[in-house]
């Protein structure tokens, strides 16, 4: 399809401004990712999230608040299970969340069996963005503005905790409340996420454009909203790849981030040494 | 800063990790314008004396004053400074940025980097001679110069007390030098600087004061009496075979 073609029709305008939305959002967040070192935590947090909206589904009728709120109890069962068996077992905490994550992906993927709808599981594991409803997008909007605005505002704590929470502490910072706070900042970022691209794909958009901007930024100042532009940027150029190419919009997103990342390198390899 | 009044007094002080008891009966008093080394064998207690100090552990009994009131009402005169290489690797920080953390028990959440702000992280900067290096990330520092930096920080917190965490720890000779310089031009600028120490045969050198813990307190006083006691020679000797011949 034509670009200009794309740009008239409602239903892609909508899906365009989600992605710009959801990117920004998750691009800014990724920064906080990136310096907290916890992509693999959230991979396994995000695969946690589907049995709780999948038995949410299955208790209540599927909705955006029955999604939202089974999704968040699922985290933090999944969280506060895993440090307690860690204690009791000993084994490593890495280990059991291994262990629980995917267990619980499991029992979501068999519960939205027995739903019926394969749809709805496809939607939920690989997300669907062209379908995003109204209610939808503001929440993935009224989020946005959450996480972008504590993450700004408390810019200067975050950073001094994910440098030397030590440090931190012995400042005055609260830690263990900034703790909780950007914990439940990253579910919620996670979950309206979800619906977009799925809970799979959704961890590409949630570290990658960090990543991206980090060999190119010496400070944390700068690091946050350039990672969400490109977060933005990059997510829209997938969206429209994927309908260039008759390709999933979420794993278009996730590919374009990635092949974006995988540029950002040989960029900076090829660059003459710039001081970062 | 004067200085003399600026004091800190222990009494009483323990604590536990759970059953375990780390530290008991720890007593003394200190004041600005001293350099007190702690000393004692791995597990003595030095560590987390510092960090009762440090606010880091909550304090589960006895008094840590300073200049008479609970420390807990004093923390952004207090900096704690960890040992070297503690924080993040990789993190995209520069130089500069490190010392400005210093401003925020002056800010918190809300209130803006203003013009004070920026004066003091440049003085500590200068005082710390580190204006060549200011923009650098914090990873391209060597050991010597992080130690510098910590205590621009401390400087730019307007610290009186400056909590230091083993922080002879991996410095080459050279910088030893000057960290004992900059400890030394410290106290004699009215600070209290407390440090944990490991290096018996430098006591007397650096620091006017020695606390020795062996979970317990084993004597307090001036370096030079301190370090000559039979009790202490004991609890020191335990952990560096060669010590009594070093220390005498």
């Amino acid at each position: 399809m034509p670009m200009s073609e794309f740009f008239e029709i409602p239903l892609y305008q909508r899906a365009l401004l989600a992605t710009l939305i959801i990117g920004f959002v998750n691009g800014y967040t990724s920064a906080f990712v990136l310096l907290h070192r916890s992509p693999l935590k959230l991979t396994a947090l995000s695969h946690s999230l589907l049995p709780g909206v999948a038995i949410a589904a299955w208790i209540f009728t599927l909705g955006v608040f029955s999604a939202f709120f089974g999704a968040v109890i699922a985290a933090v069962a999944i969280g506060v299970l895993t440090v307690l068996l860690s204690r009791v077992t000993k084994i490593s905490d890495d280990t059991v969340l291994a262990v629980l994550y995917t267990g619980a992906f499991a029992v979501g993927i068999m519960v939205l069996q027995k739903l019926g709808s394969n749809q709805d599981l496809e939607n939920w594991l690989l997300g669907n963005i062209l379908g995003l409803s109204d209610l939808d997008l503001w929440m993935s909007f009224g989020v946005g503005i959450i996480a972008v605005t504590m993450l700004s505002l408390f810019r200067r704590a975050v950073v001094i905790n994910l440098f030397d929470s030590e440090v931190a502490a012995s400042l005055g910072i609260r830690t263990r409340l900034l703790d909780y706070a950007s914990f439940t900042i990253l579910i919620l970022v996670l979950v309206t996420t979800l619906q977009a691209v799925g809970c799979i794909l959704a961890i590409g958009m949630i570290v990658t454009p960090a990543a991206i901007v980090r060999s190119f930024v010496s400070t944390p100042e700068a690091l946050f909203p350039l990672s969400g532009l490109v977060g933005a940027l990059g997510s829209a150029l997938g969206l429209l790849l994927s309908i260039q190419f008759g390709q999933p919009a979420g794993a278009s997103i996730a590919a374009t981030l990635a092949g974006l990342f995988i540029l950002s390198v040989i960029l900076r390899v090829s660059l003459p040494k710039i001081q970062t | 800063m004067s200085h003399e009044h600026h004091q800190l007094d222990l009494a009483g002080l323990g604590y536990s990790y759970g059953a375990k008891e780390a530290l008991s009966s720890v007593e003394f008093s200190a004041h600005c314008g001293q350099r007190l080394a702690l000393l004692g064998p791995n597990g003595a207690g030095k560590s987390t004396l510092i960090r009762l100090l440090a606010g880091l552990l909550k304090q589960q009994g006895g008094i840590i004053n300073w200049r008479e009131t609970p420390i807990a009402k004093a923390r952004r005169e207090i900096a704690y400074l960890p040992q070297i290489d503690q924080h993040q690797r990789h993190f995209p920080i520069r130089v500069r940025d490190v010392i400005a953390m210093g401003r925020y028990p002056h800010l918190g959440h809300l209130k803006r980097f203003g013009e004070i702000d920026r004066e003091k992280t440049e003085e500590a900067i200068a005082t710390m001679n580190l204006g060549d290096i200011a923009n650098r990330q914090i990873d391209q520092l060597s050991g010597g110069q992080q130690q510098r930096t910590y205590i621009a920080r401390a400087l730019a917190q307007e610290a009186h007390v400056l909590l230091l965490d083993e922080p002879f720890n991996g410095l080459d000779i050279e910088s030893r030098c000057h960290l004992s310089d900059s400890l030394i031009d410290l106290s004699k600028s009215g600070h209290l600087i407390i440090a944990s120490h490991h290096q018996l045969e430098s006591v007397t050198e650096i620091f006017t004061h020695a606390l020795v813990l062996d979970r317990k307190q084993i004597a307090f006083g001036p370096a030079s009496e301190v370090m000559v006691s039979e009790a202490v020679r004991q609890t020191l000797h335990s952990c560096h075979p060669h010590a009594h011949e070093r220390v005498l």
